[in-house]
């Protein structure tokens, strides 16, 4: 096993490359799904405003 | 079955479409670049031609070079399509695919540079195919800056389609640094392309992650663009029907 991580004396070189892709590759998608989380957040938390927004001006209308 | 992809074009129908592909791209990346590398570690030879075990890197490097210069190709696709047509989702499309392009052609140059260190013995050299990349990586950079320092994302949109179409000038340059006819009219340290001499083994693996790195970008730009439709049409009221915010 540690001869195959040795890659014959090359490891730094071959693992720096392998390591970099695999972190830039998860932390893309990472990323880019808790962005989602918030927008879908801050898009509710908008909703949630603009429906007591209403609420409050059908009230008012009322009385 | 006729599809009707003129429907596809609104970003209303389109946001669930890619919520449903990008689960089926993602699998497809995992399987296919693992695949691929488990092929390139396990399955080939231990030297190429006169490289040693580092030749490995091999698979990474190319996967990315490619997809670094094939994505700028579509980003202009893309941002063509918004400027003839107008429609919106090209030009988000256009804007996903940058972020992904840049983060492509930054690990083909740093994948390059360990392998140059191994095989040259130098990081770096102002050779024709690493200049050429490095501008590439400067033009998405331009697009991305160009694009979020105009707040009107109308006028964002247009102007930086504008500035990818010109820079697609560097994609044939890029291509022809190491490909071109006369060896000695393109005499650099990078090697000249040499695919149809490699090793069967060796070439199934670099296909697979190729194949691996398409799947991958697909569902990261399908995840790019969806995020870039719900920031620019949160008061649509189709995004307050949305199952998700229910």
């Amino acid at each position: 096993m540690s001869e195959f991580f040795a890659m014959g004396g090359y490891g730094f070189y071959v693992w720096c490359s392998m390591g970099a892709v695999a972190v830039l590759m998860i932390l893309e998608p990472v990323l880019l799904s808790i962005k989602h989380r918030q927008l879908i957040k801050n898009i509710k938390r908008q909703n949630r405003r603009q429906a007591s927004r209403e609420n409050t001006a059908s009230q008012t209308e009322k009385s | 079955m006729t599809i009707n992809w003129f429907k596809y074009s609104s970003p209303a129908s389109f946001y669930p479409l890619a919520g449903k592909l990008i689960p089926v791209f993602m699998v497809l990346a995992i399987v296919l670049t693992l695949g691929g590398l488990y092929w390139g570690f396990f399955q080939t030879p231990d030297v190429l031609s006169d490289q040693k075990q580092y030749y490995r890197i091999i698979f990474v490097h190319i996967a990315s070079a490619w997809m670094a210069m094939w994505l700028y190709v579509v980003m202009v696709f893309w941002a063509v399509l918004g400027l003839i047509f107008n429609t919106r989702l090209s030009y988000m499309f256009a804007c996903a695919t940058a972020v992904t392009g840049a983060i492509m052609t930054a690990l083909s140059l740093w994948t390059g540079a360990f392998w140059g260190q191994t095989s040259w013995g130098t990081w770096w050299d102002w050779d024709p195919r690493m200049t050429t990349q490095l501008i590439l990586l400067f033009l998405y950079m331009g697009y991305i800056a160009l694009h979020s320092a105009i707040d009107d994302n109308r006028r964002a949109d247009r102007a930086s389609a504008v500035l990818a179409m010109v820079g697609l000038a560097i994609v044939p340059v890029i291509y022809y640094s190491i490909n071109c006819p006369d060896p000695n009219a393109c005499a650099s340290l990078h090697q000249e392309s040499s695919m149809e001499r490699i090793e069967t083994n060796i070439f199934i693996a670099i296909m697979t992650t190729v194949a691996g790195f398409w799947m991958y970008c697909f569902a990261v730009i399908l995840m790019r663009t969806r995020n870039i439709i719900l920031q620019r049409e949160r008061k649509s009221s189709w995004v307050a029907r949305l199952e998700a915010l229910k």
